[in-house]
């Protein structure tokens, strides 16, 4: 526990949620597992839009990684709506959609950041760690 | 009409998830046009293409090639619905990084998946269909690609 009570990580750093949000379930448990960041916990994982949505309000995290072809709520929308709720939330776009246009897009809306599938784990920490700074 | 010349982007998409995701390249072979009755493996990822261009793309594998993919992606649940899972993404990276010469218009659906079951598709006047052979790995699989 940190000097004002928020949680930490081992090493001292506060701790910072994450939630995980992709149609595939191999994706999400891809990044889980391959994030390298002793300070993010994730808090959950979602496989679209609306679900996302719905755990946001109740996880309230901090950092989310969002991909955009889902059904029922795409990432683009769904993007717009959690910074809406929460305008400091870090939000990195992982997504096939390898247009600059969609890039872009994302960005308008409120997103950090921008990783096009596939990645390495390597990228995929590092897009991370660059909507963390 | 889709050309010769734009299956390179697929081309290229396929080599590269293969050396990306699955850390081991592919050989992919020259595409060819498709003739009759689609040809497909026990799994399916398909996704339906509208905007500009209208149509499908889609990749089909054995089981056996996707239980070794997703061992090379670290992952130790080869259940049914982890091959789905898997041959809808496959589909759903090489036609979303499609884009990148496609453009926005190109738009792509969530995938759908079939299982030992050939994916169902009208051809519109102009639609060509072409197959991409792919080897990986001793295994072969294919990408359909078929647009106006």
């Amino acid at each position: 526990m940190s000097s004002n009570g928020s949680p930490t990580s081992g090493n001292g750093k506060r701790s910072l949620k994450l939630m995980i949000v992709d149609d595939s379930n191999i994706m999400r448990r891809r990044i889980e597992r391959s994030q390298q960041f002793e300070e993010l916990e994730v808090v959950g994982t979602a496989g679209d839009g609306e679900e996302a949505l719905e755990l946001f309000k109740r996880t309230d995290p901090d950092v989310v990684t969002m991909d955009l072809t889902m059904p029922r709520m795409d990432g683009i929308e769904c993007i717009g709506r959690l910074v809406a709720l929460k305008p400091a939330v870090r939000i990195l776009v992982v997504s096939a959609l390898a247009d600059k246009a969609t890039a872009v897009e994302a960005m308008e809306r409120g997103a950090n950041g921008f990783l096009n599938k596939p990645f390495t784990d390597r990228q995929l920490n590092e897009a991370i760690a660059e909507v963390m700074r | 009409m889709l050309y010769e010349q734009e299956l390179k982007t697929f081309v290229e998409g396929t080599t590269n998830f293969f050396e990306v995701a699955a850390q081991q390249p592919a050989s992919i072979g020259s595409p060819y046009l498709m003739e009759g009755p689609p040809a497909v493996h026990e799994y399916t990822g398909v996704i339906n293409i509208s905007g500009k261009r209208e149509g499908v793309v889609y990749f089909t594998a054995p089981k056996a090639m996707l239980t070794v993919l997703l061992m090379k992606m670290q992952e130790n649940d080869f259940s049914h619905e982890t091959m789905r899972d898997l041959v809808g993404e496959v589909a759903n990276t090489i036609s979303g990084n499609a884009r990148r010469d496609f453009g926005r218009d190109f738009v792509i659906s969530v995938p759908s998946v079939l299982t030992n079951e050939k994916p169902e598709f009208t051809h519109k006047p102009g639609q060509r269909s072409f197959i991409i052979p792919i080897n990986w790995r001793s295994h072969s699989a294919k990408l359909v690609v078929s647009l106006t």
